[in-house]
């Protein structure tokens, strides 16, 4: 019978799952809200909200792309990244994913697309100039782990209570609720108020917990990836490498490159407030301190 | 990937399938004949070394096993560019070779290492110098020929020929798009 060195880690997958089924309980708790409001409407609106965000899920890969000025690259162009890619995929058992190149200095990669036949994996020439192949190909692992967890799905999905209740809040802007609130009853205003806090509430919390399941995924695609190059210490370089060098890009770049924060492998954030509950991804010593224990039980001994 | 796979965010490693490696004898009886193409009397086993001295230990006990017999040359170790690891043994019997093969494959995986096996390669060479590599895939356990020629250019048309001879006897990698190079493969 032949062991495993991939241990468990369930206090990850169950403070995990408990965020997904928090951000589940709050898309439910808001249609509902919604029905006892306006009856039918609410259905309605909250397929709108699935729809925008599976819209979104659908042409992540071109959206992307096209936000970092990203271009495809075929084998012949370059073929070191390509060969990296090939063996990764053989060895972790998966389609290979499309290969991005993005002309930008500041050092990162990206992976997106709706599903892991049309995914695509995005290098910048700032990582490639900055990481010897050992940690390159420690971040690719991170990124093709990000493709088989499917996590720009799970993002979506999990964002839909998000959508919806941005989608009220603005939309009480305009008296877009008033309205639906007439047509459905006479006690419109009771209603109206009652529904835009309640999407506040949604609003705020989905907010925090989408950056907690952010920054879970992200731990998840470490442990992942170090699995699969087996060489944990590359890839906390590599980390090391990218976060030690964003502190001292320019804000310029920063600001191009926020869109895209959610699927990078260092966010593009140098410093900020509430930076614990806001940011996408963990902690630079979480991250190494996670790695560095997965490299001990790649070292231990086995009868 | 199942569904909780994707909810908890984990990739489990897929298994390596290692029995399919005993079917190489008689397949080379096969190309032998068909196709004029022998043995190179080499087979080499690529994996990813992982850190850390379990696995440097592992290597070490394997090499050890496999040279305590009396046949054939020591088993040689290199690394290529992509940092991956090669064991190369050489055994002029096939069938002692495979075994051989077979030994590296179960040692790493009864340590835990299955996960980093990526694949082995047996060559072949034709009488005018032409060479087509048997590869075995672990993660999907089929096989595919590769045939380098020179620079980085693979002859495709000698590839599907082997792949039709063998159609019958071993289980051949249907999905073109995994038949990855291993450009510099021992023996190729």
């Amino acid at each position: 019978m032949a062991h495993s060195r991939f241990i468990r880690d369930t206090g990850l997958t169950v403070r995990m799952t408990a965020v997904m089924f928090i951000l589940g309980a709050l898309f439910v708790g808001l249609i509902v809200t919604l029905m006892v409001a306006f009856k039918q409407a609410a259905v309605l609106i909250g397929l709108v909200g699935i729809g925008i965000a599976l819209y979104q899920w659908y042409n992540s890969d071109k959206v992307a792309m096209r936000a970092m000025r990203a271009r495809e690259v075929s084998p012949e162009e370059a073929p070191e990244l390509h060969g990296m890619i090939d063996r990764l995929c053989a060895l972790a058992d998966m389609p290979k994913p499309r290969v991005g190149i993005a002309d930008t200095d500041l050092p990162n990669a990206f992976a997106t697309g709706r599903s892991p036949e049309r995914a695509v994996v995005c290098v910048t020439t700032g990582i490639l100039k900055r990481l010897n192949a050992d940690e390159l190909e420690g971040v690719l692992a991170h990124e093709l782990s990000h493709v088989a967890h499917r996590d720009v799905l799970v993002m979506t999905v999990a964002s839909s209570a998000g959508i919806v209740a941005g989608m009220l809040t603005q939309s009480a802007q305009y008296g877009g609720l008033h309205m639906v609130g007439r047509r459905s009853n006479n006690n419109a205003v009771p209603a109206y108020l009652l529904v835009l806090v309640v999407s506040l509430v949604v609003y705020a919390i989905s907010f925090i917990a989408l950056r907690l399941l952010s920054r879970y995924r992200e731990l998840c695609a470490d442990r992942s990836g170090a699995y699969l190059t087996q060489k944990p210490a590359a890839l906390g370089s590599a980390l090391q490498k990218i976060s030690g060098e964003m502190a001292a890009i320019p804000n310029r770049d920063l600001r191009d490159a926020q869109r895209m924060n959610a699927f990078f492998i260092a966010p593009a954030i140098s410093g900020a407030t509430l930076k614990t509950l806001t940011s996408t991804h963990p902690s630079l010593e979480q991250r190494l301190d996670q790695l560095a224990k997965i490299a001990a039980e790649l070292g231990r001994p086995m009868g | 990937m199942g569904f909780w796979d994707t909810v908890r965010g984990r990739s489990t490693p897929p298994k390596a399938n290692l029995d399919s490696l005993f079917l190489i004898p008689s397949a080379a009886i096969t190309l032998q004949t068909a196709a004029g193409l022998n043995p190179t009397g080499l087979g080499a086993v690529c994996f990813r070394a992982a850190e850390g001295s379990a696995f440097a230990q592992t290597t070490t006990d394997v090499i050890e096993l496999l040279d305590s017999d009396e046949y054939g040359a020591p088993v040689e170790q290199t690394t290529d560019r992509f940092g991956f690891t090669w064991l190369i043994s050489r055994q002029d019997d096939l069938s002692v070779l495979c075994t051989d093969l077979h030994a590296i494959n179960t040692t790493l995986e009864d340590q835990g290492f299955g996960g980093g096996l990526l694949c082995s390669v047996v060559p072949f060479q034709a009488a005018d110098g032409r060479k087509v590599g048997l590869v075995y895939l672990y993660k999907q356990g089929t096989f595919y020929p590769f045939a380098p020629t020179g620079n980085e250019a693979r002859d495709n048309m000698l590839e599907l020929q082997v792949r039709d001879h063998l159609a019958a006897e071993l289980p051949m990698e249907q999905q073109l798009t995994r038949w990855l190079a291993v450009w510099g493969a021992p023996g190729l």
